[in-house]
């Protein structure tokens, strides 16, 4: 009897020490094994984007043979999870060497207010890169003069997808102004045609920056992110006005729709335009169909001219566990290599001016000429213009007026949500 | 001597789970409830003192507003349907048909399913789209001009919750069934017997004797489907993502902190989502400690 309870005492110890074994297990296997090597965060794990940083490692390890490269990666789109486990790390001191984000404000506002990334100025005059990425982007990806990550892609937000077939059938030229946009889905919604395709809420965020671009204006847009164009005045209140306009246009299940199901809509035939960023390009090809024919874009109206856009890009921590692996990381992530090795797969544009056109298809190419000629701004959905709890407090008050269509209320919540969060006092 | 020994025994064997439910739980719920009172937005900690402002500010929140209607719509939606269905299904298989293993079985199958898969299926199902788009239930209705039928599902304004209850309630009602054939099942049948010789109805015996019998049971489905329906998070997510019509209080704690960096306000609303819990929990508790001793 006493005898069977010290078996039993015995498997108990036995297995609560194989568990704990199993869990520091788990924590030596994390540690950096050797001085050369680089821990890079991101969250490309699947796609283009998982295949992009496989050749762009590829560069990597034929360039610095002798540097160990260490690919941690956390599944989950746009990188939710991943930024909650890249906060735990960094609030327990253990950074990655360096991680993706998107530039612009989701990193400044949370990892330079939080002194965990080193600015990089010294890496850009040291490789050249202020000659060969446009002018109007620096000051995008910069605070107080200090340049803060190394953009590998550029994706362009402004982009209004169309289905050249059903425009033709209606009479409806491809509109440039927000008022010839009016005139085009009066006439398409009278034929019985659903105008404009919208998904889920994030999508009627990205909508709405689009808007609001269009209707104030670059200058003027990219006041409201730095305090400098009031949320509360007239303009503002016209750009709202247009947009409530425009979701008068959409289709009626818009919140059960995801981006994809969105800009399916208008390659089926579902609907005439669909405004989304050109990673629907990618699914358009994916999905077989053919850029011109089955497919046009245009920027959005009124924002001709103008470059919308946003970018992954990668930093260097405060404290890197290894600088030098660090920066030969961030050298080919901004190297002509690095990108024509990544782009083409993953479906973007380079940040550098100087690549290759021959690489891309004929969007790209179009986007890359765009690129390297338009005034750029940054996108509010996708972190280059306001910091996390600034959109997300805008993301809110957004949710909000999709249930009430109540503009006045909006604009109040948007000027409320720029005083707790943004540059207004 | 033996009862010593087994006394310390059992203390050392149990000292661990005792120490891990006090460290990761009632350490983390003080914790929390500092945070909630502290000022800490951003990534990085901030301790300085801010009183309840983070509550007030919950209280005057028009999103709090919409998650504490919404979260009164699904549990209201999700607790009557599943008891009623539950306790439907627990009365039509008590009444010794054939095959009744087999039926108890398919009720209950539901349960053993994820709410994430749940969620999956049931947005196909209650697909909104119109036109030649139209899918899942809507489909099903026009092909049998049952148009009436048709309806907007869980992005109807303000009332989408409710489309998203029934998926719960498909999922747990089998559950509610399992707890009420138990209770049925414990009834002895003299009651009834004695009743249909007193002349009786069915219903009569089913108002006046059964569940006044059931009332414990009632009240232990009423406790566990109300805690779940509080704390909904998985299903949700699954069925709609993040959208404010369908957003709840567990929506909104873990977008406001992981995606805005309001860790105050994060866990000012789980603390508050914790005293909602406890106040249908703990009375539960100290009844059923009452109840074996």
């Amino acid at each position: 009897m006493l005898k069977k309870r010290v078996w039993q005492i015995l498997l108990a110890v036995l297995l609560l020490g194989s568990l704990i074994l199993t869990a520091c297990g788990g924590a030596a296997e994390e540690a950096a094994p050797a001085d050369d090597a680089v821990e890079v965060f991101s969250w490309w794990t699947g796609g283009g984007e998982a295949a992009g940083l496989e050749a762009m490692i590829g560069i990597f390890n034929t360039e610095y043979p002798g540097t160990e490269f260490i690919n941690a990666t956390v599944a989950g789109g746009a990188g939710t999870n991943a930024r909650a486990v890249l906060a735990t790390r960094l609030q327990s001191g253990d950074p990655p060497d360096s991680w993706q984000g998107h530039a612009g404000q989701e990193l400044i506002g949370t990892y330079v207010a939080g002194g965990q990334i080193e600015p990089l100025n010294d890496l850009y005059e040291a490789q050249g890169w202020l000659a060969v990425m446009p002018e109007t982007l620096i000051p995008l990806i910069s605070q107080d003069g200090n340049i803060y990550s190394v953009p590998v892609n550029i994706h362009r937000a402004n982009v209004m997808w169309y289905n050249p077939a059903i425009l033709e059938a209606n009479g409806v030229a491809v509109p440039t102004t927000i008022d010839e946009w009016f005139t085009a889905m009066d006439t398409l919604q009278a034929a019985g045609v659903t105008p404009l395709a919208l998904g889920e809420q994030w999508t009627q965020m990205h909508l709405m920056e689009t808007i609001l671009l269009g209707s104030l204006g670059a200058d003027a847009y990219d006041g409201l992110w730095d305090g400098k164009t009031a949320w509360d005045s007239a303009e503002v209140k016209a750009a709202l006005d247009n947009f409530a306009k425009v979701l008068t246009y959409t289709n009626s299940d818009a919140a059960s729709l995801s981006w994809q199901d969105a800009s399916q809509l208008v390659v089926n035939g579902d609907a005439a335009f669909n405004v989304m960023g050109d990673w629907a390009e990618g699914y358009f090809r994916e999905l077989g169909k053919a850029p011109e024919t089955d497919y046009g874009w245009a920027p959005v109206p009124g924002t001709v001219g103008v470059f919308q856009f946003l970018s992954d890009s990668f930093t260097l921590a405060v404290g890197a566990p290894h600088p030098a692996g660090a920066e030969a990381w961030l050298t080919v992530a901004g190297s002509k290599a690095g990108q024509e090795a990544f782009n083409p797969i993953k479906g973007s544009i380079c940040a550098r001016t100087d690549c290759d056109a021959s690489l891309f298809g004929v969007y790209l190419q179009s986007a890359m000429d765009d690129w390297a000629s338009n005034k750029v701004s940054g996108s509010l959905t996708h972190g280059v213009v306001a910091n996390d709890s600034w959109k997300s407090e805008i993301d809110t008050a957004l949710g909000l007026f999709m249930a009430d269509m109540n503009v006045e209320a909006f604009q109040t919540a948007l000027v409320a949500a720029c005083v707790a969060s943004g540059p207004c006092q | 001597m033996f009862k010593n020994k087994d006394r310390y025994l059992s203390i050392i064997l149990i000292s661990p789970s005792i120490l891990a439910v006090l460290i990761f739980v009632y350490v983390f719920i003080g914790w929390s409830i500092r945070v909630s009172l502290s000022k800490w937005k951003g990534l990085l900690p901030d301790y300085t003192w801010a009183g309840f402002k983070n509550y007030l500010a919950l209280f005057s929140d028009p999103r709090f507003a919409v998650d504490v209607r919404n979260t009164l719509i699904f549990t209201g939606v999700f607790v009557i349907g599943s008891i009623f269905l539950g306790f439907l299904m627990a009365v039509m298989l008590d009444q010794g048909l054939k095959g009744e293993g087999f039926f108890r079985s398919l009720f209950l199958f539901p349960m053993a399913i994820s709410y994430i898969v749940t969620g999956v299926v049931w947005r196909w199902l209650m697909n909104p789209a119109t036109g030649t788009r139209t899918s899942g239930l809507n489909l099903l209705f026009t092909t049998f001009h049952l148009d009436f039928l048709v309806n907007q599902w869980y992005t109807t304004p303000k009332w989408g919750m409710a489309a998203i209850a029934l998926a719960a309630i498909w999922q747990m009602s089998g559950y509610t069934m399992a707890l009420y054939l138990a209770g049925l099942r414990s009834i002895p049948i003299e009651l009834r017997e004695a009743a249909r010789i007193d002349g009786a109805s069915e219903i009569q015996i089913y108002r006046r004797i059964i569940l006044p019998l059931l009332t414990p049971v009632s009240l232990s489905a009423l406790i566990i489907l109300g805690h779940m329906s509080l704390k909904v998070f998985d299903l949700i997510i699954a069925m709609a993502g993040k959208q404010l019509p369908l957003d709840v209080p567990s929506i909104y704690m873990w977008q406001t902190t992981f995606d805005g960096l309001f860790y105050s306000r994060g866990a000012a609303i789980s603390i508050l989502l914790l005293i909602s819990v406890a106040v249908l929990i703990i009375p539960y508790i100290r009844y059923t400690l009452r109840e074996e001793e």
